[in-house]
This record gives C-alpha cells, sequence and structure tokens, in this order.
C-alpha cells in the first residue's frame, strides 16, 4: 500500500491549481449570481487537457488515468461544483459509452471533438417518471430504414443546450423491459430535438440543466452504440465509472469549505479571542478533517482500482456515497461555524451548502448507492 | 593599488539622473572612510558640460567619455568604455544605479574584468572581516530572498568592488556652486563592431508613465479597496493632497492598476512624506518597498494587518467609508487655510 | 532557430513568513517553483518555436530537487531539459553560476538563450548579462517583447523605466525576460505524463563539464563575493493605532496628524 501520490499526480494537481486559480475563483460567485453557463471556461477546459485526462491519446485523450481525472474534480470543486458536475456529465456520462461500447468507426468520430472540448457532451438518461428505477424507461425509438425514429422526454439535463453530443438511453424494444434498452447518441443538431427550459436549481447554479424533448427525432443508425437492447447493461457500466467523479464533488466541496473555515476561525473574534481558539472550533473541524480525507481515500482507492483493472464498482459506490455525505455535512457544519456571516452570500460557504446538496442526489441518490453497496456484499442472499 | 571610489553617473538624454547624484553623495563618505577620491563616471555624447554639476554635488573627479557612439545606451559601447576606464585606472570600488541601465551594464563588466558583483544594495558601509582585519572592505548590504532577510556581502579578494544601489535610498549632497574638481577626457577607439545590435526605434515617455519614486505623497491601494473603481476614489485623494496613486502587488496582480504603479519588493522602493496604505494587508513583501517613507497611514478592515506594525498611524476600518470623507474634509481644511 | 531558456528553480518567496517570536523565516512548507521570470522566458521559448520552428532546450543549475521545475517545463511542451548538478557548484555567487552554465551552454549549439530578467530569490538580475558576457555575444535584457523573430536575427522591445527600445539583434544572442514578456501557458495534461513516462532530464555533473568549465571559476571558491552575515530586518515600531473609530472620527485623527506634520 503507498498512500502517496506519485510525482505525476502531485505536478498534474499543481496543473490544476493554478488553471483554478486564474480562471475559476475570480468568476466563481458571480457564476452562482447570474446562473449563466461559464462557456468562457469551458473554452479553456479543452486546451488545458482537462476534457479527456484519462483517454487514450489515439482519441484525442491525455493518456493519464483516472486518479489523475478524480484528483481534477475534486480540486476544482472546491472552487466550483457547478463546472465540474459538467465535466462529470460530459467525460464519464457523455463520453465514456462510445469509448467503451463504440466501433472504432465511432470512436473516430466522435471522441476527438469531446475530449479536445471542441464540442460538449451530456447524457439522458432522467425521464420524469424513471428516476433512481432507471427501468421505466419511457423514451422510444424505432428504426425506420437508415435511421432511427425517438420519441420521449428527458429531464435534469446536465450540458443541455450547451452540448453537441446527447447520449441517451432509449427504449427500441419496450416489450422486453431492461433488455429493450439501447443507447442513441443524439447529435443537438438532429430533426426534431429540442431544449426545455432552463431549470431554476438551489445549487450548482452555473451548470446548464433542462429537459431533452424528442418528437419524432431524426438519428441515424450509425449512432447506435453497442448492440440493440444492451443498453441497460452498458448504463450500469457507465453509472459505476461516473460514481467516481461525482464522489470527488462532494469531496472537493467538504475541503474547499474546510479551507474557507480555516482562514475565517482565525480571524473572527468573539469573547476577546479568535473563534479558532475554541474547543468546539478546533473539534468541530479536527472532526470533518478526517472525515473528508477518509472520503478522499475511498474515493482514491476506487479510481487506482479502476486504473489497475480491477473490479471497482462498490468502491465507486462507497466513494459517490461517503463524497455526498461528507459534502453535505461539512458545508453545513462550516455555515454553522461562520454563523450570521456564513448564511450571507459574501462567504462562499453559503454557496458550498447549497452546491453540496446535488451531489446526494444526482448520478444515483445515496439511497441508490446504499442499495448497490448491499448488492455487493450480498446481504440477505 | 587599486584605489577612490567611482560612481556611474547616469544620463538620458543628456539629463543627469537623480540616483547618480545619490550615489556621488553616498561615495563621499565611503571615499573619506577610505581616505580616498570620489570620481565619478560621464558616459554620453555632448554631454561634457554636465560634468560641474557632478563635482557641485560632491565628486572630486569626472571621467569624460563623450563620444556620439554613446548618444543612446546600448550595452557593448558602454560597457567596453567603462571596462577600458577601469583597466586603465584601477578603482577600488565603482557604483551603478540599479536601474535598468545599471542592471544591465554593471554584470556586463563585471564578468569582464572578472569581479565580484552585488545587486540593489540598500546599504553601503566601509568595515572590516574578521578574516581580514587589516583591509578596509565595502560592506554591501542588500534584501534578499524576497526582502525577507538582508545580507551583508563583501568582495574580498577581485578589484573593484562592485555594486548596483537602488535609486532613492541614498541622499545626494545640497549642491555646492563653489566646489572645485577635475575633468579628465577619456578617449575610447570604438569601432563599428562595438555597435553590436542596432536600435530602429526610441519610444520615450510613455505619458501614461508614473514615476511613483518622485511622489511626495503616495496614496496606495491594495485588494482591500475591492475594486478597480476605487483607485478613482484613491485619486481624488491624492489630488487634494498633490500626490500620486500607487498599489500593492495583489492589486496589480488583479489587473486593477498598472504595474509602473506596484510598490514593493518586485516593484519600487518609495520614500514618499506621506505614504497612506488603503486596505493593503502588509505582505513583507510591499513593507519593503515602502518602510522607509517619512510618515505611513494605514487604513484597513482587519485590526491584525501586518500593515499596522510599521505604520506611524493604524486605523482600523473601512476605506470606503473613510477616504471619500477624507478627501472632503481635507479638500475643507484647504480651502479654510487658503482663505485664512 | 535553435532555443536555449535558462531556469531556476525557487522557493515561493511570496509563500516565506517570518516567525513574530523569534524572528527568523519559516521555510517549512514553502512550494518551490519555476522563477516566474524564467517561466515568461520559456513561454517565450516557445512561441519563437511556434513562429520559426526549432527546438527547445531548459537547462537549470541547481540541487537534484530542481528536477521537478525541469519536469514542469517539458510538460509545457519544452523538447530537452538538462540539470546541471554538482555538489562543486554549490555556493556559487552570480559569477560562479553564470561561468558554471556558461560551461554548460558551451556543450550546446543554440541561436537564442533566454533567461529571466532575476530570481525572486536573490532579485540580482545579474546571471543573464554574465552568461552573455561569457559566452561573447551581445545581450538585450529587459525584453517586453520579441516584435520579430526570423532565422538568424530577432527584434526585440527592451523597456527602460522612462522609454523603450525596438532592438534588432543578430543571433547568436541572449535575451532577458521580463514577466510581460510572455504569460506562461497551463502544462498540458499529456505533457505532464510524458514528461515522467516518456521523456528524461539529463543530468550534467562536472564530469560532463570539464572540457569546458574552469576550476577556478566555480563553486564558493570560484566566486568574488561572500555572504558576511545575513539578518532579519528590525521591524519599525508600531505607531498609534485606533480600533474603534467612526469614520468622522477617524478622518478627523487623520487629518490632525497631517496638519501637524505639514503636510496639508
Amino acid at each position: 500500500m503507498d498512500f502517496t501520490l506519485s510525482k505525476e499526480h502531485l505536478l498534474f494537481r499543481q496543473m490544476v491549481r493554478e488553471f483554478v486559480e486564474n480562471e475559476i475563483k475570480p468568476v466563481m460567485q458571480e457564476m452562482d449570481e447570474t446562473e449563466e453557463f461559464p462557456r468562457e471556461i469551458w473554452e479553456k477546459l479543452g486546451p488545458a487537457g482537462l476534457l479527456g485526462i484519462q483517454y487514450p491519446k489515439k482519441y484525442g485523450g491525455q493518456g493519464g488515468d483516472y486518479l489523475a481525472y478524480v484528483i481534477a474534480i475534486e480540486e476544482i470543486s472546491k472552487y466550483c461544483a457547478s463546472i465540474t458536475s459538467g465535466i462529470a456529465a460530459h467525460s464519464s456520462l457523455a463520453t465514456w459509452p462510445i469509448y467503451q461500447f463504440g466501433t472504432e468507426e465511432q470512436k473516430m468520430r466522435f471522441l476527438p471533438e469531446l475530449l479536445s472540448g471542441r464540442a460538449w457532451g451530456a447524457m439522458g438518461l432522467t425521464e420524469p417518471g424513471a428516476g433512481s428505477d432507471a427501468a421505466m424507461q419511457q423514451t422510444k425509438a424505432y428504426l425506420d430504414g437508415d435511421h432511427y425514429v425517438v420519441n420521449g422526454r428527458k429531464c435534469f439535463i446536465t450540458n443541455a443546450g450547451e452540448a453537441k453530443y446527447y447520449t441517451t438511453v432509449v427504449m427500441t424494444d419496450k416489450t422486453k423491459g431492461n433488455k429493450g434498452m439501447s443507447i442513441l447518441v443524439i447529435p443537438a443538431d438532429a430533426p426534431g430535438f429540442t431544449i426545455g427550459k432552463h431549470e431554476k436549481k438551489m445549487g450548482i447554479r452555473a451548470s446548464a440543466t433542462a429537459d431533452l424533448i424528442f418528437d419524432n427525432c431524426i438519428v441515424p443508425k450509425e449512432n447506435l452504440i453497442g448492440r440493440e437492447g444492451d443498453g441497460f447493461k452498458m448504463i450500469m457500466q457507465t453509472l459505476d465509472v461516473g460514481r467516481l467523479g461525482v464522489g470527488a464533488i462532494g469531496l472537493g466541496i467538504a475541503e474547499g469549505a474546510i479551507e474557507e473555515t480555516l482562514k475565517y476561525v482565525s480571524q473572527r473574534k468573539q469573547f476577546g479571542k479568535t473563534i479558532g481558539s475554541f474547543q468546539n472550533t478546533q473539534f468541530e473541524l479536527a472532526d470533518m478533517k478526517t472525515r473528508a480525507d477518509s472520503a478522499q481515500l475511498i474515493i482514491y482507492r476506487a479510481a487506482c482500482t479502476k486504473d489497475a483493472g480491477l473490479p471497482f464498482g462498490m468502491y465507486a459506490c462507497m466513494g459517490k456515497y461517503y463524497g455526498a455525505t461528507v459534502g453535505s455535512d461539512i458545508t453545513r457544519r462550516c455555515v454553522q461555524l461562520f454563523g450570521g456571516y456564513g448564511y450571507m452570500r459574501e462567504y462562499h460557504v453559503e454557496r458550498m451548502m447549497r452546491d453540496a446538496k446535488i451531489v446526494e442526489i444526482y448520478e444515483g441518490t445515496s439511497e441508490v448507492q446504499k442499495m448497490v453497496i448491499a448488492g455487493h456484499m450480498k446481504v440477505g442472499k | 593599488m587599486s584605489k577612490d571610489v567611482y560612481v556611474l553617473a547616469e544620463q538620458r538624454d543628456g539629463e543627469l539622473q537623480k540616483v547618480g547624484l545619490e550615489l556621488i553623495g553616498k561615495a563621499t563618505e565611503l571615499a573619506a572612510d577610505l581616505g580616498q577620491q570620489v570620481v565619478a563616471i560621464l558616459l554620453g555624447s555632448g554631454i561634457k558640460d554636465k560634468a560641474e554639476i557632478l563635482i557641485q554635488h560632491g565628486a572630486d573627479k569626472v571621467v569624460v567619455v563623450d563620444d556620439p557612439m554613446l548618444a543612446e545606451y546600448v550595452t557593448e559601447p558602454y560597457a567596453k568604455a567603462l571596462n577600458e576606464i577601469i583597466k586603465k585606472n584601477d578603482p577600488e570600488i565603482v557604483l551603478f544605479g540599479a536601474t535598468s541601465i545599471g542592471r544591465d551594464l554593471a554584470p556586463r563588466v563585471s564578468a569582464r574584468v572578472h569581479t565580484g558583483l552585488t545587486a540593489d544594495c540598500t546599504k553601503l558601509d566601509i568595515g572590516t572581516i574578521d578574516s581580514m582585519p587589516d583591509t578596509k572592505l565595502l560592506l554591501m548590504t542588500r534584501p534578499a530572498f524576497g526582502g525577507n532577510i538582508m545580507a551583508t556581502i563583501v568582495c574580498k579578494d577581485h578589484r573593484p568592488q562592485m555594486a548596483t544601489v537602488r535609486p532613492g535610498v541614498m541622499k545626494a549632497l545640497a549642491k555646492d556652486e563653489a566646489r572645485k574638481g577635475e575633468v579628465v577626457d577619456f578617449k575610447v577607439d570604438f569601432t563599428d563592431a562595438d555597435m553590436n545590435v542596432k536600435i530602429r526605434e526610441v519610444v520615450k515617455g510613455d505619458s501614461k508613465a508614473v514615476d511613483i519614486t518622485e511622489a511626495k505623497v503616495l496614496i496606495s491601494g491594495g485588494r482591500g479597496i475591492g475594486s478597480p473603481d476605487f483607485f478613482g476614489k484613491l485619486q481624488e485623494l491624492a489630488d487634494v493632497l498633490g500626490g500620486v496613486v500607487s498599489a500593492s502587488r495583489a492589486a496589480v496582480d488583479a489587473g486593477w492598476i498598472e504595474k509602473d504603479r506596484q510598490v514593493g519588493q518586485t516593484g519600487k522602493t518609495v520614500r514618499p512624506d506621506l505614504y497612506m496604505a488603503c486596505g493593503i494587508s502588509g505582505a513583507i513583501q510591499h513593507v519593503a518597498g515602502m518602510e522607509s517613507a517619512e510618515y505611513i497611514v494605514a487604513i484597513n478592515i482587519n485590526d491584525t494587518a501586518p500593515i499596522f506594525d510599521v505604520a506611524d498611524l493604524g486605523i482600523v476600518g473601512d476605506v470606503k467609508a473613510i477616504v471619500p470623507k477624507l478627501t472632503e474634509a481635507i479638500a475643507k481644511r484647504k480651502a479654510e487655510k487658503a482663505a485664512q | 532557430m535553435k532555443i536555449v531558456v535558462c531556469a531556476k528553480q525557487v522557493p515561493d518567496t511570496t509563500e516565506v513568513k517570518l516567525d513574530p517570536k523569534t524572528n527568523t523565516l519559516i521555510r517549512d512548507g514553502v512550494p518551490s517553483i519555476i522563477n516566474p521570470d524564467d517561466k515568461a522566458g520559456i513561454e517565450a521559448a516557445l512561441q519563437l518555436k511556434e513562429k520559426v520552428g526549432g527546438t527547445v532546450t531548459v537547462v537549470s543549475m541547481g540541487p537534484p530537487q530542481a528536477d521537478a521545475a525541469l519536469r514542469e517545463a517539458l510538460a509545457m511542451g519544452c523538447d530537452e531539459a538538462i540539470l546541471v548538478t554538482d555538489r562543486a557548484f554549490g555556493g556559487a555567487d552570480t559569477w560562479a553560476t553564470s561561468s558554471t552554465i556558461a560551461a554548460a551552454l558551451k556543450k550546446l549549439d543554440y541561436d537564442v538563450i533566454i533567461t529571466g530578467r532575476q530570481a525572486i530569490d536573490g532579485d540580482t538580475a545579474q546571471v543573464g548579462p554574465q552568461i552573455a558576457e561569457h559566452l561573447g555575444i551581445p545581450q538585450v535584457s529587459y525584453a517586453e517583447e520579441i516584435v520579430e523573430a526570423e532565422e538568424g536575427k530577432l527584434v526585440v522591445k527592451r523597456q527602460f523605466e522612462d522609454r523603450y527600445h525596438i532592438i534588432e539583434v543578430k543571433t547568436p544572442c541572449l535575451i532577458t525576460a521580463l514577466a510581460e514578456l510572455a504569460t506562461p501557458r497551463y502544462m498540458t495534461v499529456h505533457g505532464i505524463f510524458d514528461a515522467y513516462r516518456e521523456k528524461e532530464v539529463k543530468v550534467w555533473t562536472l564530469e560532463e563539464l570539464k572540457d569546458t568549465v574552469d576550476m577556478a571559476n566555480i563553486g564558493l571558491k570560484g566566486s568574488p563575493t561572500n555572504v558576511k552575515q545575513s539578518f532579519t530586518k528590525q521591524a519599525k515600531g508600531k505607531g498609534l493605532y485606533y480600533k474603534d473609530l467612526s469614520p468622522e472620527d477617524a478622518v478627523e485623527t487623520i487629518v490632525a496628524k497631517l496638519e501637524e506634520r505639514h503636510i496639508i
């Protein structure tokens, strides 16, 4: 067991920190206020290599690994979870199924654009009636000559309206349930495809979230990923991979909140001394730090296990579950240490607490993670 | 035997630069300690008449190289001239201003004559070291490590002992028109090859450029002023006091104001009569550039800001509330005085 | 065009703090970085290469840990990296440093050498011009912009306090870079992984430089200058300090003091 990061991972983390310092920190508060998708930052993520970290160079990726990917998500999330929510949707959910299950022709067609950031990706899975119960998909697709015709609606889709490619789960055979699902890559300009209105959210307000509406939408049949009917299997694997990054979002928010709080408690004075000199503050922060580091170890282990080519699904679920838990728990406690100031928008912990909540919900709620972990443990079997 | 304290009297367009006169002032003290003379070096074209001014400010002798090759500063002709003067006269000490000319020329010359050079000195003394108790050496003190420490450097065996000195640190002597000295013409045989670069264009004095080192009053803003717009308010305050606006590195790095306004280790060293630090926390790198101001006023919301440790008058409070009122009050006070 | 950049690894002096009790430097945990002016030099070199073609070699003299700075330069896109390191080079002043680096440069083919103007730990700005003198090539220091570049010739905007020169200089030459010369790019992610997994940092010790170096000019012994002593500055005493004044009272206090000192 080696708990130290390699020199290349340390240098990579330094590079991400520089990027955050220059590109994200100056605008993060404003982004939350305006609720505008930060296109100018996205346009810099690609050239910096941050949208293709864990993919081979052959397809325009950076030849890095999942450990580097989660480090990037963690570091950026310390300051802005809106951006990392978009990156996770792009790099894992939209891109990975193409990379893992696509044909060589499909990979060469989609990946160079996606991995370089010339095109952004989104995934269409959740529907109004299919959240945690992903099998209840209503969006249907049938083959008509050389194309599929898609009808239905996806909701709460991250990067909606900004992405060029939508990796979308559709029912090609409703009668077969889970075994009737397929994955189509639907381009933004497909006839019959429109974007619903921008959702107003509690947190991650600068990420773009909207419905995808398919009304006799025409999709070339060459955009089918894998085989018809394999969709559910593929999507479950995709979610495993996606969880690596999403756990790191919760972790990063927690670490960012601790950082802000450490600064604050050494300045803020009450009863004639800094509040950092009170034991309650010290115990709170010691406890938070321990929890955040535990989450980090779980998430890094999950990423390293994936990089080693070993089964990592349960670890990824644990990382997602615990990362989300520390994110919400720690930001709430940090706001408490700030007192009234923590409730004000001027200090970042207010935003962090709002941002953290979503991590317990999206990409599989904490309850779903526990279901999957229990499944891996064969509880009751 | 090496002797005498030489000073490069920098000129630009025939105008003697203040730093040269400051160095001559210091050199008179060093030369007195050594029992030697102060020699000014004047390089340029059509500048010989300026030699008298150098004598009036304390030089005993002026070595002049007056040559069209030296009209505009170019490293190689200047380095050649200095090298020949040093080779012929064997000075004990040569001092340069730590300007963009001095810091280009001095290292080139030190490498050519094979001697040591100490950069950006803030203090010069004559003294001895334990291992050489009988030799009077130049003790060259300079900030290092980003202004965090001071180091005293000596050059034991090589001559001349060379240093560049920060402008504004030493004090020029008052002009004494009765003072007499010797002016020596020094001939350098320049060849075309000495002009090893070609100046295509000289663009002088960007009107935006402000010399904060010359200002008597500096109103300085840091990150704590909250936004670049507030520099407008600082400017109004500077205007009523006849001063200039400067800034901390944080404000410059944030892109709020031009780099030539920056005070501190990586900016400029200033010593105005009044330095007012508004929303500047007072990082050591900043303090290094302003601590020798005659009077320092600091306004900062953070009651533990290190700037208060160097301030003559420290006010814990909101600059945004105080500065506009202060401008008003001073304007009013001045009007009252004018009416009296 | 063969471009060589000299870069130094330095402690980030902006992160150094003084221990208020002992008045000594707290150096623990201070990160090591590529000197900012040198990093601008690396960027300028990469841009020059992109414009006229060629290679960028980065050279650093320092302890073995300076390897990290060179990997960073490789990750930014430099083609080759050389670490000049030997105990015999230690304790060097600017003369001995420039002599050692010049000895290394003599073993390389170069058209343009770029150094940073100065390093943040020493702030001397001497090593660049001294290298140029040792190599007998022209220098253009305080470079703010490379205006034109072609094989055999550069046109550089050279900054002064009160003016600038547009200078045409033939190669080989040495440029010292101001931070304004170029804003450093980010390392690329693949560059970072390649820097450790694919590329190497060549290590040149005294042995490798024995043909070009003069033993009398290196290390502590080859340094004309020595540090007699170093000390932390005595902080100026704290003056008047008011904590709970209203803005009106604060203004009144300041005005009174300025009048007392005849500033108004």
